[in-house]
């Protein structure tokens, strides 16, 4: 386990943190490589099934990164990302899956260091937390 | 519209255990405007019940189908041609497709994923509120267009009882008391001298009370 690196999923709202993501590669702020950033056009476009599909093919950590509270481009995106992040967390508990997996966090456009250190601590937690138990499931039964 | 809410997985990954192949059925009508057992639904269910899985090392064949409308045999009869295909049915409709699948297949396991609640209306997005009991015998002409069969927690036709304070229902702060409301509507259309008028006691054989229900129409028979 000692060389697990995890792989994330980031969806990133194009209007603040994949922007920030862009400010902080001009800046030349480096971020784990294990965040996959996936471009939507507001996190309010995440839906559940987004991030279930993710976890299921085997993502082992997802977060929905969107702007902060109040500064949505479509009013409200941002919140309703947040209850699809909790509703997902929700139902990964009743199937036994860590809900720290899924995080929704929140940033400015202008926000590249924030970015960077988001990265690095979800990439911390879920390096943390181990790989995505499917895995292990899976490996076990071929074993088996 | 009836409601339903979705079961704890807990309960469907038990039913669907001793089966590899599954076929998830969702409905158009009701449950998709609930957002209880729509295309959506069936998506996320399908995806959580595999890594329920798969945390144990297996994999279902899971096999998504939305029919338009589960209650009426023209739609489950589009079952057909994949019904083969799967060891069991998991259902997401309300209890009334749940049937007519088990109905029209008699060789397959159908499990319901949905608990069937009632019949409601949207009171805002993401809430929905009991509103009908299918009494068969509707007197809302004579309550303001409320009813107080549905939504009296003591069913009262003659209320409200001592347990309305201040407009609430005294089993719960968010439940209004439904006289108070009839009583504000009646005013509001200048018909408060109607509540006077005691309503008879009603005649509940119209209802389930009467046994199970069926409506014939010779002109559509």
């Amino acid at each position: 386990m000692k060389d697990f690196e995890p792989v994330i999923v980031a969806f990133c709202c194009h209007y603040c943190a994949y922007t920030a993501a862009d400010m902080a590669g001009s800046k030349r702020i480096a971020y784990p490589a294990n965040v996959k950033i996936i471009r939507v056009p507001c996190s309010g476009k995440v839906d559940t099934i987004h991030i279930m599909k993710a976890l299921e093919n085997g993502a082992d950590g997802v977060y929905v990164a969107g702007c902060l509270e109040g500064d949505c481009h479509f009013k409200n995106g941002n919140l309703r990302a947040l209850q699809r992040v909790k509703q997902v967390q929700a139902l990964l508990e009743e199937i036994g899956i860590e809900p720290e997996r899924v995080e929704m966090v929140a940033m400015s456009a202008g926000m590249g260091e924030r970015f960077a250190e988001v990265a690095f601590e979800i990439t911390d937690k879920i390096r943390k937390l181990g790989p995505n138990p499917l895995k292990a499931g899976m490996e076990n039964a071929k074993a088996a | 519209m009836i409601t339903a809410e979705r079961k704890p997985m807990e309960e469907i990954i038990e039913s669907v255990r001793p089966y590899n192949r599954i076929l998830l059925v969702g409905c158009n009508e009701c449950v998709t405007v609930c957002a209880a057992g729509g295309r959506k639904e069936v998506g996320i269910l399908s995806s959580a019940l595999q890594m329920a899985f798969m945390q144990e090392g297996k994999t279902l064949d899971i096999k998504e189908l939305t029919l338009e409308r589960q209650c009426d045999p023209e739609y489950v009869e589009e079952l057909v041609t994949v019904i083969d295909q799967a060891d069991a049915v998991l259902s997401m409709a309300c209890g009334c497709g749940v049937q007519e699948v088990a109905r029209r297949y008699k060789d397959k396991p159908v499990y319901p994923a949905l608990n069937t609640l009632f019949m409601g209306a949207a009171e805002r997005q993401g809430v929905w509120a009991e509103r009908c009991q299918g009494c068969g015998d509707c007197i809302l002409g004579l309550t303001g267009g409320i009813c107080p069969v549905a939504r009296c927690s003591k069913r009262l036709l003659n209320g409200p009882c001592g347990g309305s304070t201040a407009g609430k229902c005294e089993i719960s702060q968010d439940v209004d008391c439904v006289w108070q409301l009839i009583w504000d509507r009646m005013k509001a259309l200048g018909i408060e001298n109607r509540y006077e008028e005691v309503m008879t006691a009603k005649d509940w054989r119209t209802s389930r009370d009467g046994g199970p229900r069926k409506i014939i129409r010779e002109d559509l028979v």
